[in-house]
């Protein structure tokens, strides 16, 4: 395979410590070596004048799968004037909020993101999830199965049945080729069917007499009993409510007491996501107010627990997620269309258009929660940049954000042009954070941080020699001065970006649609005949498939990458 | 005032989407640089000048510039598209989409007009003197954001679903509509001077509606209020009110709920 050397860039690589020295980047097989270990025949790209970093690593958007498409099939209008004919080696594509599989595939990778995961698989649908994947060009990807509604978790942690909640993990990761345990409104989206939902974590879900508090810490429990590569991954009750902090709160407290168990370097046993729609005081939206400090400073004190953003990015956007009943709440809010789906014994989806205006003083409130996490923040390497894509705004947004969270300047601007910039700024942090972030934290927040919260450290995230070769070079001088959107300008579209060896970018433009792989677990456990029968009856006298029907056989994933966990004991 | 002659000299053997015809676009163009302003033929991208032959230049601004559109358009779609200013006349009659997401200036059209003309359309005056399609100043599929403002006539029929989802601005046919006006409509006015058969103002919001002549089936959502005496299109006339549709969200005003207003002429 082809020999590279990335010559003479600044290179931000936080799993080694570097903070833009200059040095060259060696590739061979697919993998960086040592400059020593290639020979002179090695292509050089001169990356002189231009920051260097591993490649991104998305750690939740909502990129595949039938919630996704049924977003694109009601919403033809925010297609619109976005197509792009084919060029030599790029197929069409368009889209705006829910692009087609290859312009999300092109779009990560023309911003320097190499791998993705999508956030929430339901199980029954995991096969269009994963035809969705394997037509998305360029980017790893692996998604996560939602379990925090599923029938047989809810049974088996009712009655403390820890191990077979493990098998059952295992089973369903393995059937639905999934990567982590996804956890969605835990309990309230079973609830929504009977019209109902969990707004707090001591919430009875109907018929199972199961609280949200159980099911979180039992996952927790089975999740570090089988030493999964990423923790429990959890969207929390009482999304976007006013007031939601103390639910916030109470959630994160689930994690104390847990240590992380596992092989791969994780260290937290809680992934909170899109932390910024549950970060909300005040308790209507009369008196909505910012409460990111309340949840950072548990955050930044509490080392078991990683979050990602979530921050709004002030576009006309759509909405969608498994927690059925907040998507109902949106609509009866907005009055624009509402798609809904409930996925029989697992979970559910809802959808709406959601315009987040700068004129509209909650859309403004939300906005300055996003990124006032990301700086609040004490340690980079535990709090990531979303948009939870495309709910808080497209992950096309990511440059911007970087921008407004690298430039005071920026965000100045930004607050100034807001309609009501006064009571924004007085319900708000924002106007009084002057702090900003150096492209070494932007490394960590976007590169080293998550793929260390997923158990990917050993591949993903950084540039020393044994990882992957997933590299990106940024047209941007950090010795020079620069205007912020000369910030959002290089890292919309990277100089060149190179995906396990192959250039897949060069100057902005797709030239390659490279090698993708999907990641998925398989976690192995003892037999477990009780719970192999519980499936096997479940699907005989529940699912509206039989299990035959079920699994996502190989063929859906022609390129696998799994990664194997011995649990058996 | 700049005039651009375009005359039809080689028909497309497919359909020509030509959203570049547009007093935008010719203004500050000389005949050459318009015959190079490009369009689709199917998937192939190809230029305006390979069908149309072109005379005269653009004005300084879309303001002072006007296309007059001469020969068979029939396959030609967009004309117009996005236009803020200046003038436009079709002399014949072209396909869809014509003065789609019209934002000012004047489009006039001798012939007829096929579907989704005007859609989204934000301002100007759009003037149609034989019929139109399906569509007429309705929302883009899925969108809804329909006709925000500006002024649409025709003078003969209009097809089904015109109005669909608007917001503003006016619609006036003085023929016979076909089914479905002004489905979830939530301002705006759209006078019919003929009859409408059916589905009138179905999940309708806000906004106006006239007919001078008769609806075969009444939408059941509406309940007669009273008449009342209302000027339309200058001249005053007698109509029974009706409020609707009441199976859908109404918002209040000043402690009033809004309904939608259906007009029949008495």
């Amino acid at each position: 395979m082809a020999e590279y050397i990335i010559k003479n860039g600044f290179v931000f690589d936080p799993t080694q410590g570097i903070k833009g020295d200059k040095a060259d980047i060696a590739v061979k097989d697919g993998k960086i070596v040592k400059s020593t270990e290639v020979s002179s025949k090695a292509k050089t790209i001169d990356a002189s004048g231009k920051t260097v970093m591993a490649g991104a690593v998305e750690i939740h958007a909502h990129i595949a799968g039938p919630k996704v498409n049924e977003g694109r099939n009601y919403r033809p209008e925010d297609k619109l004037f976005t197509y792009r004919p084919k060029s030599a080696s790029s197929r069409m594509a368009g889209g705006f909020s829910i692009p087609t599989t290859f312009k999300t595939g092109y779009e990560y990778a023309r911003m320097g993101y190499t791998t993705a995961m999508e956030a929430a698989m339901p199980p029954l649908y995991a096969r269009h999830v994963h035809e969705e994947i394997k037509d998305t060009p360029i980017i790893d990807e692996g998604a996560y199965p939602v379990f925090g509604n599923n029938w047989f978790v809810l049974e088996y942690l009712k009655n403390k049945e820890i191990e077979n909640t493990c098998a059952y993990i295992s089973w369903l990761l393995e059937a639905s080729k999934g990567y982590a345990v996804k956890v969605v409104n835990p309990g309230g989206t079973e609830a929504w069917g009977w019209g109902l939902n969990c707004l707090t974590i001591d919430d009875p879900v109907p018929y199972f007499d199961i609280t949200p508090r159980e099911i979180v810490t039992g996952l927790i429990e089975a999740n570090e009993a089988l030493g999964l590569p990423h923790s429990v991954h959890i969207h929390q009750n009482s999304l976007g409510n006013p007031g939601n902090y103390t639910v916030t709160l109470d959630t994160l407290k689930l994690a104390e007491g847990f240590k992380a168990k596992n092989k791969f370097g994780r260290e937290q046993v809680l992934h909170s996501t899109h932390l910024q729609f549950h970060s909300y005081g005040g308790d209507s939206w009369a008196n909505f107010e910012s409460k990111s400090k309340e949840v950072m400073d548990y955050v930044n004190k509490q080392k078991n627990i990683t979050v990602d953003t979530g921050c709004v990015t002030l576009d006309e956007t759509t909405t969608m997620t498994a927690d059925g009943p907040f998507e109902h709440h949106l609509t009866e809010l907005n009055h624009l269309k509402w798609a809904n789906v409930d996925v029989e014994l697992e979970t559910a989806a809802g959808i709406v258009p959601y315009i987040y205006s700068p004129d509209i003083k909650v859309c403004e409130i939300q906005w300055a929660i996003g990124l006032e996490l990301a700086l609040m923040a004490k340690d980079p390497m535990r709090c990531f940049i979303t948009t939870d894509h495309p709910n808080a705004g497209p992950f096309t947004r990511y440059p911007r954000i970087i921008k407004w969270l690298m430039s005071a300047e920026a965000r100045k601007k930004q607050i100034e042009s807001f309609k009501h910039s006064a009571k924004m700024v007085e319900a708000t942090h924002i106007a009084g954070i002057d702090r900003e972030l150096s492209l070494y934290e932007i490394a960590q927040m976007t590169r080293a941080g998550p793929a260390k919260s997923l158990g990917l450290s050993h591949q993903y995230g950084g540039l020393a020699p044994g990882m992957d070769a997933d590299i990106v070079v940024y047209d941007f001088n950090p010795e020079k001065p620069h205007k912020p959107e000369d910030i959002e300008k290089a890292f919309s579209a990277a100089a060149y970006v190179m995906k396990t060896g192959v250039p897949v970018v060069i100057n902005g433009e797709i030239v390659s649609n490279g090698n993708k792989r999907t990641l998925w677990v398989k976690a192995k456990v003892n037999e477990n005949p009780q719970v192999m029968r519980d499936i096997r009856d479940k699907f005989l006298r529940y699912y509206s498939v039989t299990q035959a029907n079920y699994d996502v056989s190989s063929h859906f994933v022609p390129n696998p990458h799994v990664i194997e966990v011995d649990a058996t004991h | 005032m700049e005039t651009v002659t375009i005359t039809m000299k080689n028909q497309p053997k497919l359909y020509l989407e030509a959203d570049n015809i547009s007093p935008d676009k010719f203004a500050g163009k000389k005949a050459s640089e318009i015959a190079a302003l490009h369009a689709y033929e199917g998937r192939e991208q190809t230029t305006l000048g390979k069908y149309f032959e072109i005379a005269g230049e653009g004005g300084a601004t879309a303001a002072d510039t006007r296309i007059v559109v001469k020969g068979d358009v029939s396959r030609v779609k967009y004309i117009g598209m996005k236009m803020s200013a200046g003038e436009v006349l079709v002399e014949q009659s072209p396909d869809m989409y014509t003065g789609a997401w019209m934002q000012g200036g004047k489009l006039i059209v001798k012939g007829s007009v096929d579907s989704f003309a005007g859609i989204g359309m934000k301002g100007g005056e759009f003037l149609v003197e034989g019929n139109a399609g399906d569509y007429l100043g309705a929302a883009y599929r899925g969108d809804w954001r329909g006709m925000q403002g500006g002024l649409i006539r025709v003078k003969g029929n209009a097809g089904s679903d015109i109005g669909y989802f608007m917001n503003g601005g006016t619609i006036i046919v003085h023929g016979n509509s076909d089914v479905h006006v002004g489905t979830h409509m939530e301002g705006g006015r759209i006078i019919v001077k003929g009859n409408a058969p059916s589905k009138v103002g179905g999940q309708m919001v806000g906004g106006e509606i006239f007919v001078y002549g008769t609806i075969d089936v009444m939408m059941p959502g509406f309940k007669y209020v009273q008449d009342e005496e209302v000027e339309v299109d200058g001249e005053k006339a007698l109509f029974a009110l009706y409020h609707g549709d009441t199976g859908e969200r109404h918002p209040k005003r000043k402690g009033q709920i809004v309904y939608g207003k259906l007009y029949l002429k008495i």
